[in-house]
């Protein structure tokens, strides 16, 4: 025998404990996330009705009703999110992935990092004192500047990384080619990297889907449909919010539907953006 | 001291006219210095370069031939940190002048890389157009000319004609290299920088290219760097052997091979160092 008896068990007994000690940390961190999961597909199936899905809201003690008009909100509110923050974000991560190696550099990268981790909250009320305030109205252009201020360190930080992975050889090849500078940094830089910066874009539209804090003061709520731009705006969230702590069972249905809805709409998102992100060999 | 020697030597040689029948010079380096950083890797070198001719940059790793390469069509600068000092003359047009523009520089003077980059996103027909279309060219038929000419230019044409469509990176090797040679040639260049083209492919492409060198050279000048030192032997016109940033010797690649007049030139080509 080459080892000695002694030592070859200690080893075994060393690698079963810490085989245990792993096994247990993934239960630790899955069980919530299953029994969350579970809980909510239990209590929220119920809910799910073709009148949710095409109903507004029905008066307190009416009953039935539905939440047609905070999907839509909620789908709205993501399309002028994304158009504050995607190309903000896009050309922010070009500039910081092709120019931004200096102190400038350093600089939006550490504003972005810290953006990315305000409170969502703060980031309502920033909102509501830029927007709210001078338009001396909730509205749905309030909540998606606020989403869209979220979404960009977002999109920012994985455009940078995706456009840092393009090989320098493409860009040269283009370059060489007396491609302008800005030309091949759009049409082959960034091109190549497409499928990055999508799932990052979905990611974020995914994190920001579930946003409540920041549309509470901004895009607040309405039992309607959206009357305008500048009038408020409902969603998912803030209808759920409202519903959960109100103090009917009818309502508390709805909320957990609103919150399996939701959840199966962030899902969605995530299992596109895999999707997305899977290397292509020709992309059109 | 041996700065001066090769400047010297060099303006011997710009009277010599090392090609000999062709009296007109495309390109004419004087005192180039190019530095990455606090890196000095090319140092004062001068050098003309003789129109419809192959000239061989030789030398071994890191000597500079590379970098000399790219300060030919202004791509030294794209690294950050990069400088370039001295004159570069393209039909007697100083191209680092201050209000020279690099890109038209760089359609003027076209360059293939080492490992062949074609655009992953894009078909062996929207590579090569790649030039002329992310120029502003939108005409179809102009296009489709363009593509045309320079497959045949490269000798891919019999090869693709049929998949046209296919991506440009399904090609071999070889392949993808001609296909970069056709992409730089459909915005027609005037010179072909070619950066040890075929050091990354087999035999058989290898000669491939350098066949296609010589053909080419009826329309172009081309410049190519080697580290093969047979294949500066066989493709090229003229000579230019590099050692730590300056140029050690330059004439006629027979001479250089043959009858070098500096002795690290000849311990370079024996095969004694390098």
């Amino acid at each position: 025998m080459i080892t000695p008896a002694r030592t070859a068990r200690r080893r075994l007994v060393t690698d079963r404990v810490m085989t245990a000690l792993f096994l247990a940390a993934i239960v630790v961190a899955v069980a919530p996330l299953v029994s969350v999961l579970g809980y909510i597909v239990a209590q929220g199936v119920s809910g799910i009705t073709w009148a949710f899905f095409t109903r507004l809201p029905a008066p307190v003690g009416e009953g039935g009703g539905g939440m047609a008009n905070a999907l839509v909100g909620t789908l709205t509110l993501i399309a002028l999110a994304s158009c504050v923050g995607v190309p903000v974000g896009i050309l922010g991560g070009l500039f910081l992935a092709e120019i931004g190696g200096g102190a400038l550099g350093w600089w939006i990268r550490f504003t972005a990092d810290v953006l990315n981790g305000v409170p969502s909250i703060v980031v309502g009320v920033f909102v509501y004192a830029l927007v709210v305030v001078p338009m001396k109205r909730f509205s749905a252009l309030a909540g998606g500047i606020a989403l869209g201020i979220m979404m960009i360190p977002l999109v920012m930080r994985t455009t940078e990384e995706m456009v840092r992975l393009v090989p320098a050889a493409l860009r040269e090849a283009s370059l060489a080619l007396g491609i302008p500078w800005w030309v091949t940094t759009l049409r082959v830089t960034l091109r190549a990297a497409t499928a990055g910066v999508i799932t990052g874009v979905m990611l974020a539209v995914a994190r920001i889907g579930g946003e409540t804090a920041p549309l509470l003061f901004t895009a607040f709520n309405t039992q309607y449909w959206q009357a305008g731009w500048d009038q408020p705006i409902a969603s998912l969230t803030v209808q759920l919010y409202n519903y959960a702590i109100a103090p009917y069972d009818d309502w508390h249905r709805q909320a957990w539907a609103a919150a399996l809805v939701l959840m199966a709409i962030v899902l969605v998102l995530n299992v596109a953006a895999r999707a997305a992100g899977r290397p292509r060999s020709l992309g059109g | 001291m041996t700065t001066l020697r090769n400047q010297a030597l060099s303006d011997a040689l710009a009277r010599a006219e090392p090609a000999g029948s062709v009296g007109a010079w495309r390109l004419r380096v004087e005192r180039l210095h190019a530095y990455f950083g606090r890196v000095h890797a090319v140092r004062g070198l001068s050098i003309a370069i003789a129109a419809h001719r192959i000239t061989a940059i030789i030398g071994p790793s890191g000597c500079g031939k590379s970098t000399f390469l790219r300060c030919l069509n202004r791509m030294h600068e794209v690294v950050p940190g990069a400088r370039v000092e001295g004159r570069v003359y393209l039909d007697g047009e100083d191209i680092y002048a201050p209000y020279v523009d690099p890109v038209t520089i760089r359609r003027r003077v076209g360059m293939v890389f080492q490992r062949p980059a074609p655009f992953p996103t894009m078909s062996i027909y929207d590579n090569v157009a790649a030039g002329l279309r992310l120029a502003g060219v939108r005409d179809r038929r102009r296009l489709d000319e363009a593509v045309e000419r320079s497959l045949r230019q490269a000798a891919l044409w019999d090869e693709v004609k049929d998949a046209l469509g296919k991506p440009g990176t399904s090609l071999s090797g070889g392949q993808q290299q001609r296909l970069c040679i056709a992409r730089a040639l459909a915005v027609g260049p005037e010179v072909l920088l070619m950066d040890e083209p075929a050091s990354a492919l087999d035999p058989a492409s290898t000669s491939k290219i350098e066949e296609l060198a010589r053909t080419l050279r009826e329309t172009l000048t081309i410049v190519i760097v080697t580290h093969n030192m047979q294949q500066a032997a066989r493709v090229s016109d003229n000579t230019a052997f590099m050692l730590a940033g300056e140029l050690v010797e330059y004439g006629p690649t027979p001479q250089i091979f043959t009858r070098p007049g500096d002795h690290r030139t000849e311990d370079y080509v024996t095969g004694r160092f390098g």
